[in-house]
């Protein structure tokens, strides 16, 4: 449904725009129906800025966006306006995504003045109950309130059913959980799950391995920029390759074991893989399978080959201006 | 009039209050924001008697000519009388009124702050929200222009224009006053929207499908309306303060009076050492009530537009 495609993203710094930041490389991706496809990266990896894009909050500096098969990477205002009538947004901050001064209604308001202008008072009022419904909340208790007098889980929950007013096909949620309290934080998700069921495809950014884990069918391992490793939840938390990726999965905390039995375990993975980048061994087999010209036209070494099927990893290298540690 | 305001007030809006305390408001209407915001202005005392002493003062300039007894400029009595009896603020040193002085000081002193603060208000206001929302090159071009009229020094210029170009009237001086008044406003609304851009309520607006103006207008405005109504006291004070000052060297109208021009009249005729105070105490306490309440209210309004404030 949404597909990626060797999108990029490059900031202009230093006096006169004279260097470059990459904060997105060559990324690649797409997103299903009915499917939760998780971003997962550090702070500064770019996560954040792959799903403003695909909200187009920011304009990408390279590769395309294609939505149900069309090229949605540059829009026009009204055509912008189509296609949030599909795609829809959830913010990480659910305090800073209203209107301090109004109340929570008015966003509502503001949803049904630009899209719905035609439906009369009591069929919005129905559709409004009936989306506050879908995630859980009682239209009693939160319409006619401000920001300030709800919790920060029940102003998340109404941002999702702002989104379902709209009949959308895909949700961006840009770190939905991270200022929830956990008490509140599976109701979130719990309600993400439900709405994958109905068929919607998410987006869902965080920088969480476990709600990671816990939502979503596949996800993609973001470093600098650059996807690392991408493919099905379970084989890339199972069987991690790619070093940032081995790194990150070790330094998560294991309820049911000790810190010695993880590191035993990381050590035992990085010694069968040091020295060595399953991206360019698979590039060499490929290229001694179809000669040399095929592996030398993929030069500039920021794809991903298909390690296992449905998992793909990337070259082992952290940054992007590092050596590949197999040297080649 | 505004007396009968506040007993209304709460009388009309009793209905629409279940809606703040957390009851259904299924009957709300789309003008209920508006009203609410009314409802707690009209409960605010800052707001009241600010309010109340600028419309005093502003009905006296407006229909307070018609039923005087002298022009401003008239002999009309014995000179340097002390208030009383015929002339409730005395005479000056040619036996002119004091009182119609004033009055037909207000209204010009008024036209003036009013004109002049639009000018420079709006000006301000829509170079400022369209450099800090809009960023970029524009940001730049806007940024520059705002700062080579703010380097410029305006009362200098305002004096050469006053004397070059004869300008007599107090409306255009109001106009002039306005032009070179805007560029600090220009970038306390830039840095305002700057830092409200970012916030995620804009974003969300925007995916919305509303257009920039809109998100200016129904989002990041109304987050700084105490702010740009301060903004507008101030420039509203500062263009009276001009106008005086311009009116005090002799550039000020010709064909008309002025509370700052009253003040200047006292001063070259040594009221202050004849000690006819109230040539001079009048028109000083004017000013200094209007711009005074005008704080006052802005206070008060800060309390209105922002719920967290607000002490019910």
């Amino acid at each position: 449904m949404l597909t990626l495609d060797r999108l990029d993203k490059v900031y202009r710094t230093g006096t006169f725009g004279t260097s470059d930041l990459h904060a997105v490389r060559q990324v690649t991706l797409d997103v299903q129906r009915g499917e939760v496809v998780s971003l997962i990266g550090e702070s500064g990896s770019g996560k954040s800025t792959i799903g403003k894009m695909v909200l187009h909050l920011l304009d990408s500096s390279g590769g395309t966006i294609t939505f149900d098969g069309r090229d949605v990477t540059h829009l026009g205002f009204r055509a912008r306006r189509e296609y949030y009538r599909k795609v829809q947004g959830v913010f990480q901050d659910p305090f800073s995504s209203f209107n301090p001064i109004f109340k929570v209604d008015r966003t509502f308001e503001t949803l049904r003045r630009s899209y719905f202008p035609r439906v009369s008072s009591s069929d919005w009022r129905g559709r409004l109950e009936e989306a506050l419904a879908a995630v859980s909340l009682e239209p009693g208790d939160i319409l006619g309130k401000f920001p300030h007098q709800l919790s920060g889980g029940q102003l998340q929950r109404l941002l999702i059913a702002r989104a379902l007013l709209l009949d959308i096909e895909l949700l961006v949620a840009d770190e939905i959980i991270s200022m929830l309290d956990a008490s509140t934080r599976i109701d979130v998700l719990n309600l993400l799950v439900e709405l994958k069921s109905r068929g919607l495809g998410i987006l869902f950014v965080t920088h969480d391995l476990s709600l990671g884990n816990y939502v979503s069918d596949r996800v993609v391992i973001l470093y600098k920029g650059r996807v690392v490793e991408r493919g099905v939840t379970a084989a890339v938390f199972d069987d991690p390759l790619h070093p940032y990726t081995r790194d990150l999965l070790a330094s998560v905390p294991h309820l049911d074991r000790t810190w010695e039995d993880v590191e035993a375990e990381e050590a035992e993975r990085s010694a069968a893989l040091a020295g060595r980048c399953l991206y360019h061994e698979a590039l060499a087999a490929q290229g001694r399978a179809l000669g040399e010209e095929a592996s030398a036209a993929d030069g500039d070494d920021v794809g991903l080959v298909e390690h296992s099927p449905g998992h793909f990893v990337g070259c082992f290298r952290l940054a992007a201006g590092d050596p590949c540690p197999a040297g080649a | 009039m505004t007396a009968t305001q506040p007993t209304t007030g709460p009388g009309t809006e009793a209905t629409e209050q279940p809606g703040v305390t957390g009851a259904p408001s299924g009957s709300r209407k789309p003008g209920g924001d508006v009203r609410e915001t009314l409802y707690f202005a009209l409960r605010n005392p800052k707001v009241l008697v600010g309010g109340f002493v600028v419309l005093a003062f502003l009905l006296l300039g407006l229909i307070g000519p018609a039923f005087l007894r002298y022009a401003p400029m008239d002999y009309a009595g014995p000179p340097m009388a002390p208030p009383g009896g015929d002339f409730p603020l005395g005479t000056t040193t040619f036996g002119q009124d004091v009182f119609a002085q004033f009055v037909a000081g207000l209204r010009s002193t008024f036209l003036v702050g009013v004109l002049g603060g639009a000018v420079a208000a709006v000006i301000g206001m829509t170079i400022g929200f369209v450099a800090g929302y809009r960023g970029g090159l524009i940001d730049e071009l806007l940024n520059m222009l705002t700062n080579v009229v703010l380097v410029i020094p305006g009362f200098v210029v305002l004096i050469i224009i006053n004397a070059y170009l004869g300008v007599r009237s107090v409306p255009m001086q109001a106009l002039y006053i306005g032009i070179f008044s805007w560029p600090w406003v220009a970038r306390a609304v830039r840095s305002q929207t700057l830092s409200l851009r970012s916030r995620d309520f804009i974003d969300l607006a925007r995916l919305s499908g509303v257009g920039v103006g809109t998100i200016l207008r129904r989002e990041v405005a109304p987050n700084m309306y105490s702010y740009l109504f301060m903004t507008f006291v101030l420039l509203f004070g500062g263009s009276i303060l001009t106008a005086a000052s311009l009116d005090f060297i002799g550039l000020g109208p010709t064909n008309a009076m002025s509370l700052g021009l009253m003040m200047n009249q006292a001063v070259q005729w040594s009221a202050l050492h004849l000690g006819l105070w109230w040539w001079f105490v009048p028109p000083g306490l004017g000013i200094t009530l209007i711009v005074g309440s005008l704080y006052i209210m802005n206070v008060g309004l800060d309390e209105v537009f922002n719920p967290k404030l607000r002490e019910t």
